[in-house]
């Protein structure tokens, strides 16, 4: 796939290596797929205790300039971002002019008082970074967009995540859920971190200046509750946490709303309009979307893939297609979503799917499998 | 007695008289990884050398696992429904996948013994 090409390298692909990661081409970049403990092992770790996750390869954009710099990114986005206090993340996405989502993106007004008013952080898709970077330089004129490549970006997830990095500095004693601060952190020195995730259990994302990052890594590594996690766990711990994917769940041909994301549009926004596709949006709010995800427990153990054919209960019609399937870890079984002819999108539908030319059962089921976790106070949970 | 032989595409046959027990190697499972689903034949079904004959599943992907020799399926090891992950932890032995009456003995010139294949895994990871 990368024949000839040079493969970029994170800050932290020499730890990878030398900590025995199998190294894959993912989005341009050569990431760790997993370490000697297997992508199992890692999965039930991070749900039990902590994991590790080098995510440096997404892109850390800042918009800065004017007071306007928040509602010029209403332009592009649905979210409701003005109502954002200082230190707050909305989940959202950059929308084409048919609705379709271009990038499932964090957008965070900054906590510091001076930049909070005239600045905002993102955190995009690997894949997606350049084009999302010119899309928004194009679109933003006047607003200065940055790509922070001095940076490196981790994730610790798990339900020890804020025990251990409460050993380095305050922030779990200072973030809720989806709540962002500058932070002193030992080993590490000023970071921006973050009470978010892509596991479904309580983490932080800390952005970490790169020459730092390998050293602040192999500190938290020093912490018995602390394995370091690859992007194949991290794919299975997103899965059960009914969390998209971008490319695969979501894409430029997909509306938030098919999308069962509706909850990301903000009130003032679905009635407002004033972002690209906003009329494609607000008559598939009303009248509903012709498609929906939904998640699906195929019966059985055999596995569900990406592109498996879902037909209806006698095996008849073909009414939609897989996105995301594997094995569950935490579930002990298949778990898929996919999208499907809305008739059969409530939860408990019965389903058919091919696979390797057999018909196997499943049923709709709602998301997501593994109940999230997330912090709703800040704090470190005692256990 | 008991004759080990192997395929390029990483089974292994344990030849006991006219019965195969096979399976997948250790290389093939460590570069699987962990095993989360064996997808095994009817017993009867008669296969063809190099047919596909099983399917091996790990949390990564699909693999289709073939027939090392001609034969009928006489046994399946129905262990593997519940603990898949004996295929990581002893691929050539508690993790055998199925057990063939090889109609053709003289297929097994074809395949490779344990130091040829011992060789041709070092190849691969040169």
């Amino acid at each position: 796939m990368f024949v000839g090409v040079t493969m970029l390298h994170t800050p932290l692909y020499d730890l990878h290596v030398s900590l025995g990661a199998k190294m894959v081409a993912f989005a341009g970049y050569a990431m760790p797929v997993q370490y000697p403990a297997g992508v199992l092992k890692e999965h039930l770790h991070t749900r039990a205790a902590a994991g590790l996750f080098d995510i440096s390869h997404m892109g850390q954009v800042s918009i800065e300039g004017r007071r306007d710099a928040m509602s010029r990114l209403e332009t592009l986005m649905p979210g409701e971002f003005l109502e954002l206090a200082p230190g707050q993340i909305r989940y959202s996405f950059l929308l084409n002019e048919q609705g379709g989502v271009m990038d499932d993106v964090m957008v965070t007004r900054p906590a510091a008082l001076e930049r909070a008013e005239t600045c905002v952080d993102l955190i995009v898709n690997a894949a997606c970074k350049q084009e999302d970077f010119a899309h928004m330089q194009a679109r933003l004129g006047g607003l200065k967009v940055t790509m922070r490549d001095d940076r490196a970006l981790l994730a610790l997830q798990g339900p020890l995540a804020a025990k251990v990095l409460a050993r380095f500095c305050e922030a779990p004693h200072k973030l809720a859920f989806m709540q962002s601060a500058l932070f002193d952190v030992a080993e590490a020195g000023p970071c921006l971190i973050s009470r978010s995730g892509y596991t479904g259990e309580d983490g932080f994302e800390i952005s970490v200046a790169s020459d730092r990052a390998e050293k602040f890594c192999r500190a938290l590594l020093a912490h018995s509750e602390v394995l370091p996690v690859g992007l194949g766990a991290r794919d299975t711990l997103r899965l059960e946490a009914g969390l998209c994917l971008y490319g695969h769940d979501l894409d430029t041909m997909t509306t938030p709303v098919e999308a069962g994301l509706v909850w990301a549009i903000g009130k003032r926004r679905r009635t407002q309009g004033g972002f690209p596709g906003a009329a494609v949006v607000q008559s598939q709010l009303q009248q509903g979307a012709a498609r929906k995800r939904v998640g699906i427990r195929p019966e059985g153990r055999a596995l569900a893939r990406e592109q498996t054919e879902i037909l209806d209960a006698e095996g008849m019609k073909v009414i939609g297609i897989v996105t995301s399937g594997g094995f569950g870890p935490s579930v002990n079984g298949p778990v898929a979503m996919g999208y499907v002819a809305t008739d059969y999108a409530k939860p408990g539908t019965r389903l058919m799917l091919r696979v390797r030319g057999n018909l196997l059962s499943a049923s709709t089921v709602s998301m997501p499998f593994v109940a999230h976790r997330y912090a709703t106070t800040p704090g470190v949970a005692q256990s | 007695m008991t004759l080990s032989r192997f395929t390029k595409e990483h089974e292994w046959a344990a030849l006991e008289s006219d019965t195969a027990t096979c399976g997948i190697t250790d290389y093939a499972q460590k570069a699987l990884g962990d095993i989360v689903y064996v997808e095994l034949p009817p017993i009867g079904k008669k296969v063809r050398q190099g047919e596909q004959v099983a399917v091996v599943e790990s949390t990564k992907a699909a693999s289709e696992v073939f027939a090392p020799l001609d034969g009928e399926v006489i046994a399946v090891n129905e262990a593997l429904a519940s603990d898949p992950g004996a295929v990581n932890r002893a691929a050539m032995s508690e993790g055998w996948f199925f057990k063939l009456k090889v109609s053709d003995s003289g297929q097994v010139s074809s395949l490779m013994d344990d130091s040829a294949y011992a060789r041709y895994v070092q190849e691969l990871i040169k």
